[in-house]
């Protein structure tokens, strides 16, 4: 199939990016999204045009490395599909596809469609975890978790921390991230001790790193690759508000 | 070169508890005076950086990622084992240990091996106590599930995303001892050389991926857990970025590189579909707890809708020659099986190279909404990249690369054949032997990193003098200039040359899977080997490489990796050809049974090849560790 792209590339967090077009005509419609762009890289290396930078690693919608704006959507227009298990059959034959990097203040832009996401570090930094040390545990059966509990925290800790709730944001908003691992924690009997300190110190990080505040419109909910649901937000609000009332 | 294992004397099962009695400790006010690197954030790095903070040592922490939880481990789908025995139905330490020997074929350490199960439990516990939401019972209770090569249900698991659960569990500790600031960050970081001052490991040198600067750091000791080489094969199911550069490196350093052509190849991964494709997604070993694998009986049906085919015309392969553990059985007997029903021209799908993995029984039987619940997510994934619905037609799989067992030699401290210098989890060879069961990587890497290192470094920290060296040495200096050079003379090239690093990369790859992938001939590893000295020059006279190496350059990354692949390729080649006798995964086509069964030769080959560097054209010298077995008795591998 034949594709007309148009990409934003930029050489470095400095300088001034600018879309620019290429086109491809042998675009099979069983590669995926970034095995088009290798298939693009490979031409204008031998164009001696320098490829277009963009960050994938596993290529199994896991690691959370990759994902662009396409036309307009994070992730593309597959529901629930990170950039690299989006399929090129999901494409008409001689589409425009303007391809862009995460757009929001707290991702500067590296290289063209390459991002920078250390702020979602910093989130969890501040507080995503159990303050446990390693060693010294009762025995894991010790502490029963009920199933739907333990299955509910497992929706919410599928989070693989990609950007695209923020990306898609209007506001650029990190809430269904943060929120994602809070609502997982909060749900572990693990989590509880410092159930109050963790949501507060982390939308206070979240907020520092420079993304917005939600205001309920659910943009990240219907980008994110793992289908996080919305009343994750709905319910770090409500900690917050309690944690920091007490 | 001295391969002293060090395992400790004494009976099997108390050989870790006496050794962790008589090793050094470093004072707790001291350890903060020591700095450890770690590079690396996958379930060894992670769970290393985290626990030696949490100790007090200064850690420093790298990777080439923009963040330690993309590390590749996160990819890791099935299970964990652990010897809990919550299943009641016979496991122990000592199963779980003698399942792992056997399934290696007999070329692990004992001593390793049986430490590795006797913590295999308290990793269970670590994990809990982090809120990793493993899979429970409606009592609360945890889940377990067969993984191959057993005959107990030891698995534990968060449904097909085991390995991002707990490496997110171990990034978080580690993201907690950088908030306590006893671990540092270097992101986006690429180890290009060791620095060896009086013999001993003391510090890095690193490109800044989105810089390009080349940086020193220097420490007291240095860990490796920089994963596996299986990408050498180009298609693999590791990651994009996953390399053997760091370990490489050490090993021209001097580091031994053990059993490097002992490699893994999986056997229910998505089949290859076309040319451009970047890489192949493996569906988890534990959908064979349910699914059956199968071909026709007959050539001409091989084409056919697989629904259509009776079921007196399907042959049930796996549960035919081996009824007891059935479609158990390990990944490399499972591998080869379906490569020789391929072979025999009953594969199925386009290219005739794939077999029938079909939930069809597992449905009837449970209903689609218990095996949605199992196995949901590797549904849709497959359903996503083939465009068929794996409820209402069997899957199509076939084996591709997945893990290295071989990496550099270790003693039973985890240290190299360079003082100092420890590596842990894939990045070592020691505990799988030459074939790894199903959902021990994940144990592996988190024993080591959680339960392992942190003990045995002490004990080196504690009993070396360590002067004090800054980044001013001149060693630095040297290593510096030495990875300067290399990058320079890359670009030299990369500005003239014609063939893309990609065009090289996919060569490598295909000599690789022809010659030294699931069956390995001596005509075959004798061509791979000189094939290797052509591509080689080649590569140094016509690579193509764009852009400068003062910024952020994905393709110069890939080169340097690629030049390190192709020496690679020829040791595994070297060591392939050397080890005349079939073991595991590594299947010489002239040693096997009338059956079409590995035949060792534990005469000749029971020991660890361990080889030492000598030059990029000179041949690598080897040496031998001799496995000896007290405990176990050394047995034909039989999964019948």
């Amino acid at each position: 199939m034949k594709l007309n792209l148009e990409i934003w590339r930029q050489k470095n967090p400095k300088t001034q990016g600018e879309f620019k077009k290429y086109s491809l005509d042998d675009v099979s419609p069983n590669m995926s999204f970034l095995e088009m762009l290798d298939h693009l890289n490979e031409k204008l290396i031998r164009d001696g045009i320098e490829p277009v930078e963009f960050d994938s690693d596993c290529r199994e919608g896991i690691c959370g490395s990759c994902g662009v704006i396409i036309n307009g959507q994070a992730h593309g227009p597959k529901v629930g599909v990170a950039t690299c298990q989006l399929y090129m059959r999901h494409f008409e034959d001689g589409a425009t596809v303007v391809v862009e990097p995460w757009r929001a203040k707290a991702f500067p832009v590296v290289k063209d469609l390459v991002v920078n996401r250390s702020a979602y570090d910093r989130i969890i930094q501040a507080g995503g975890y159990v303050s446990t040390k390693t060693g010294g545990h009762p025995d894991a059966n010790a502490i029963l978790v009920p199933k739907q509990d333990a299955d509910k925290a497992f929706e919410y800790a599928t989070c693989i921390g990609c950007g695209a709730c923020a990306a898609a944001c209007p506001n650029a908003s990190a809430s269904l991230f943060t929120a994602a691992k809070i609502s997982h924690l909060s749900l572990m009997p693990q989590g509880q001790p410092e159930k109050d300190a963790r949501v507060v110190n982390m939308v206070n990080q979240m907020d520092m790193e420079g993304f917005g505040n939600c205001s309920n419109i659910g943009e990240c909910s219907a980008a994110c690759p793992k289908q996080i649901p919305l009343e994750a937000i709905a319910s770090m609000k409500s900690d917050y508000i309690k944690a920091s009332l007490k | 070169m001295n391969l002293d294992s060090k395992s400790p004397s004494g009976p099997l099962e108390q050989k870790w508890s006496k050794h962790k009695g008589e090793v050094k400790i470093v004072n707790p006010a001291n350890k903060r005076h020591h700095r450890i690197i770690v590079v690396g954030t996958g379930l060894a790095g992670a769970s290393a950086a985290a626990s030696l903070g949490e100790l007090g040592y200064e850690v420093h922490s790298f990777c080439i990622h923009e963040s330690g939880r993309r590390a590749h481990s996160i990819a890791a789908q099935g299970g964990i084992n652990a010897a809990k025995n919550y299943s009641n139905d016979g496991d122990s330490v000592y199963r779980l240990f003698y399942d792992t020997i056997k399934g290696g074929d007999f070329r692990s350490r004992e001593a390793n091996v049986h430490r590795l199960a006797e913590v295999s439990v308290n990793i269970i516990d670590q994990c809990a106590a982090q809120g990793v939401p493993f899979a429970r019972e409606y009592s609360g209770e945890l889940a377990n599930r067969s993984f191959g090569g057993t005959q107990v249900s030891r698995t534990f698991y968060a449904r097909g995303q085991t390995g991002q659960q707990l490496l997110l569990g171990a990034y978080q500790a580690m993201m907690r001892q950088v908030n306590e600031g006893r671990v540092k960050l270097f992101a986006r970081r690429e180890m290009l050389d060791l620095v060896m001052i009086n013999g001993k490991a003391r510090g890095i040198i690193t490109r800044n991926l989105e810089t390009g600067a080349i940086e020193r750091h220097s420490a007291d000791a240095v860990v490796l857990a920089t994963g596996g080489y299986g990408r050498i094969f180009y298609l693999s199911t590791n990651a994009m970025n996953s390399n053997c550069t760091a370990i490489f490196r050490a090993y021209k350093r001097g580091a031994a590189f053990a059993n490097p052509c002992f490699t893994q190849i999986h056997p229910t991964c998505i089949p290859v579909s076309g040319g451009y494709q970047s890489k192949l997604t493996l569906m988890s070993e534990s959908l064979r707890n349910d699914g059956r694998v199968w071909v026709p009986k007959k050539k001409e049906d091989c084409k056919k809708n697989p629904n259509d085919i009776a079921d007196e015309d399907r042959d049930y392969y796996l549960e035919r020659r081996y009824p007891s553990f059935g479609n158990l059985v390990p990944r490399d007997v499972a591998s080869r099986a379906a490569k020789q029903v391929c072979d025999e021209g009953r594969g199925v799908g386009e290219s005739g190279l794939a077999v029938y993995l079909d939930f069809r029984d597992a449905i009837k039987r449970d209903g689609e909404p218990k095996v949605r619940e199992k196995y949901g997510n590797l549904f849709d994934m497959y359903h996503e990249i083939t465009d068929e619905n794996p409820y209402q037609v069997p899957m199509r799989i076939y084996p591709a690369v997945h893990y290295t067992m071989g990496g550099l030699w270790v003693d039973y401290n985890l240290m190299t054949t360079i003082p100092g210098l420890h590596a842990v989890g894939e990045a070592n060879f020691s505990d799988h032997g030459a074939n790894r069961l199903g959902a021990s990587a994940l144990m592996q890497g988190l024993a080591d990193g959680y339960f392992v290192l942190p003990y045995t470094i002490g004990h080196y920290i504690a009993s070396t003098k360590l002067d004090k060296v800054t980044t001013d040495a001149p060693e630095f200096a040297a290593a510096e200039a030495d990875v300067r050079a290399q990058i320079d003379g890359l670009m030299k090239i990369g500005s003239k040359g014609k063939k893309t690093v990609d065009e090289f990369y996919r060569e490598v790859g295909t000599m690789m899977w022809d010659n030294v992938g699931m069956s390995r001939t001596t005509k075959g590893l004798e061509e791979t080997i000189k094939n290797f000295q052509k591509l080689r020059a080649e590569f140094y006279e016509n690579v193509r490489i764009p852009g400068e190496s003062g910024e952020f350059n994905k393709q110069l990354e890939m080169a340097g990796r690629v030049a390190d692949f192709l020496e690679l390729g020829e040791l595994m080649a070297r060591d392939a050809l050397e080890r005349n006798e079939s073991c595991g995964g590594h299947f010489r086509e002239e040693m096997q049974t009338d059956e079409g069964e590995a035949k060792r030769d534990d005469d000749q080959f029971c020991h660890v090849s361990a080889w030492e560097y000598k030059g990029r054209e000179t041949a690598p010298v080897l040496h031998k560790e001799k496995l000896s077995f007290e405990s176990i008795h050394l047995a034909q591998r039989s999964y019948k």
